[in-house]
């Protein structure tokens, strides 16, 4: 569930609010969004995707709240994680979209798991 | 949340699209190019809302050339789907796949593979979703985001002529539009599962149809599981395809990747907990597995796991009539209704002549959902251009949920949907079944029927989604009570072989009596014998 709004990073631009699916937020007068029905949240970490601020933490956990400190967090490096990998916005050039290999990963798992143990190939094809 | 004082927004419109997932976007799309103007209304938000947008679909892709391919492509998952799939609707959306996909290249950058070659077939949630949006708006349709319709409207003869709802960030601001006809495209429902994006996919566009006199076709295919770390929605399946998997003591289970794996997995967990390991995963794939889906490393590198060596413990999330199969019925090549003025497109609709018994999974029903959407869209733009007249009068079609029977009173929502998840997920009732269990199953869901018509107050979206989960549900145990045999994804504990006269379609409907009943169309005498 959507744990995090950072203060210092949010530019208050309304985006998260906008496009979260369960309407989770409320806008806030004098501050960041506030997740004001954080119990509808679906954990699809849409959010992350539309902040292009990277001010959101979503804990992947779908059924129980978790303690998030913002300073660990941040030391982390995994602000912004998900739209990095993306590709979006300015990371466009740099995270390819690999979504064509899916068809490819099941055929694969499909052929080892009709081969005998020990067979399977590392490699593409 | 309730109606705002606020004067309600009144709009007309050729054709309105209820829901903005994929289905609903192609449909507004297609009703727009066909000249009608267009309305899409959706709960959340049209670009993130729905299980497409977290996830990656890759459409049933067959190119055209060599023409045997598809006939193979078909002819297998004729054989698959159990006499209960049909051919020349499996051709359709091949070829309507085929030709409209690649029309949204001015708005998706569609992937090259390592030989640079263009993969249409495989798009990724978010960025498709993102341009679908575009897409349709590029196409003048009028966008009305966090929007929940709460009920339709018809016409004196029984025709719906409209739809009303609210604007839940506009304090609630009541909206009512009138048009020519309507595409339904709300999404089917995982019963309040954590699949990936589900929440508002409650089947709120089985509840409208059916009020409309619309059947269902297919309920009792509601048995389709999704794996999932523990704790998490991250049902996104492919990395699972070389998993390992361990019991509590740390024993390797057999648990090959297979068609019958959910259902050893399904065993299993019913003995205990079960705990995977993603050490096989080829070491291409795994450098890779961030750029190919992005979400799905963010749970193990939030949680610190290492899935290639350590293990996490992992569940099945129910997907209820979303991978599974069941919707309202489609009475022709258009995706009409049997009332008129009234479509249904994705997985509002049964995707039974596609998939028949098994799981579209994502390729088919991708297709479908996209096809789907193309035809419900153009034949609501053509049926519009010959309603266009006068001001009609509207006739207000909810019931449960918003106008109560008896006196009104503060209802559980938390217990009502306790109870539907209480029914629907647990793999011993939903996805192995006995007689026994059903009935019991369906006693309770009759009860809260009972409790939310007779005293759920009005204009509230979570007692409409509850009304429609519920009232799916029953539809759904009823079905799967009348079909004494096992069918593709549909086991009876107690009939577990299949039995040759029910390779038929199985309609449903009703609220405070559910009906199941064949359907007529569906019995085929030579795809009958054909069947194992």
């Amino acid at each position: 569930m959507i744990e995090l709004i950072l203060t210092d990073r949010c530019t208050n631009c309304g985006a998260c609010v906008e496009v979260c699916p369960t309407n989770v937020l409320d806008p806030s007068t004098s501050g960041p969004p506030v997740p004001a029905r954080i119990e509808d949240c679906q954990t699809c970490f849409m959010c992350e995707l539309y902040c292009a601020a990277d001010a959101i933490y979503v804990a992947p956990d779908c059924d129980r709240r978790v303690t998030v400190s913002p300073d660990d967090v941040i030391a982390s490096g995994r602000l912004g994680q998900y739209r990095r990998h993306s590709g979006w916005d300015e990371w466009a050039d740099q995270f390819p979209n690999n979504q064509w290999l899916m068809e490819l990963v099941f055929r694969r798992a499909g052929e080892a798991a009709t081969k005998p143990a020990g067979t399977e190939q590392n490699s593409i094809p | 949340m309730a109606s705002s004082l606020l004067e309600p927004l009144s709009i007309k419109t050729d054709v309105l699209i209820v829901g903005g997932g994929m289905a609903g976007a192609w449909a507004a799309t297609a009703a727009a190019k066909a000249g009608a103007s267009v309305i899409l209304a959706e709960k959340g938000y049209c670009g993130t809302s729905g299980v497409t947008a977290a996830a990656g679909p890759g459409h049933w892709w067959v190119p055209p050339d060599p023409p045997e391919a598809r006939a193979a492509a078909v002819s297998n998952r004729i054989a698959a789907g159990l006499g209960l799939g049909e051919a020349d609707w499996m051709h359709r959306i091949l070829d309507q796949t085929w030709r409209t996909l690649p029309t949204l290249a001015s708005h998706y950058k569609f992937g090259v593979d390592d030989e640079g070659r263009v993969n249409y077939r495989a798009v990724r949630g978010p960025e498709y979703m993102r341009a679908l949006r575009q897409f349709v708006l590029s196409h003048g349709v009028m966008i009305l985001d966090q929007s929940p319709v709460i009920e339709l409207l018809a016409r004196d003869d029984g025709s719906i002529g409209g739809a009303r709802g609210l604007r839940r960030q506009q304090g609630g601001r009541l909206y009512e539009v009138e048009t020519g006809a309507v595409v339904l495209a709300a999404g089917g429902t995982s019963f309040l599962s954590h699949l990936l994006g589900s929440r508002t996919n409650t089947g709120d566009g089985y509840l409208l149809a059916a009020e409309a006199g619309a059947e269902m076709s297919g309920m009792e295919f509601t048995a389709a599981y999704t794996i999932a770390p523990a704790h998490s929605t991250m049902t996104r399946s492919m990395a699972y395809s070389f998993a390992s998997y361990y019991d509590a003591d740390g024993r390797e289970l057999d648990l090959p990747f297979g068609p019958d794996q959910t259902q050893r997995l399904a065993r299993a967990l019913l003995r205990g907990p079960v705990y995977c390991s993603l050490h096989k995963l080829p070491e291409d794939i795994k450098a890779r597995l961030h750029t190919i889906s992005p979400n799905v490393p963010l749970v193990f590198d939030r949680w610190s796991v290492d899935p290639y060596r350590g293990r996490f413990e992992v569940t099945l999330h129910n997907d209820g009539t979303i991978r599974g199969i069941g919707g309202v019925r489609v009475i022709d090549a258009d995706c009409a209704t049997s009332v008129p003025g009234l479509f249904v497109a994705g997985d509002n609709a049964s995707r039974e002549k596609v998939a028949g018994a098994i799981s579209g999974g994502g390729n088919v029903n991708s297709a479908w959902a996209l096809s789907s959407g193309v035809f419900a869209g153009k034949a609501a733009a053509r049926l519009a251009r010959g309603v266009r007249g006068g001001p009609a009068r509207l006739q207000p079609l909810g019931q449960a949920g918003l106008r109560p029977r008896r006196q009104r009173k503060a209802i559980d929502l938390t217990a009502v949907q306790a109870g539907v998840r209480a029914e629907m997920h647990p793999y011993d009732k939903n996805l192995f079944r006995d007689g026994t269990a059903l009935a019991a199953s369906r006693r309770s869901l009759d009860d809260l029927w009972t409790e939310l018509t007779d005293h759920a107050l009005h204009d509230n979206i979570a007692l409409r989604e509850a009304a429609a989960l519920v009232a799916t549900a029953r539809w759904s145990v009823s079905t799967s009570i009348r079909r004494t045999e096992s069918r593709g994804m549909h086991h009876r504990k107690d009939y577990p072989a299949p039995d040759p006269n029910f390779a038929v379609r199985l309609l449903s409907g009703g609220f405070d009596r559910v009906w199941v009943a064949a359907d007529q169309a569906s019995v085929r005498v030579d795809e009958l014998e054909a069947t194992p």
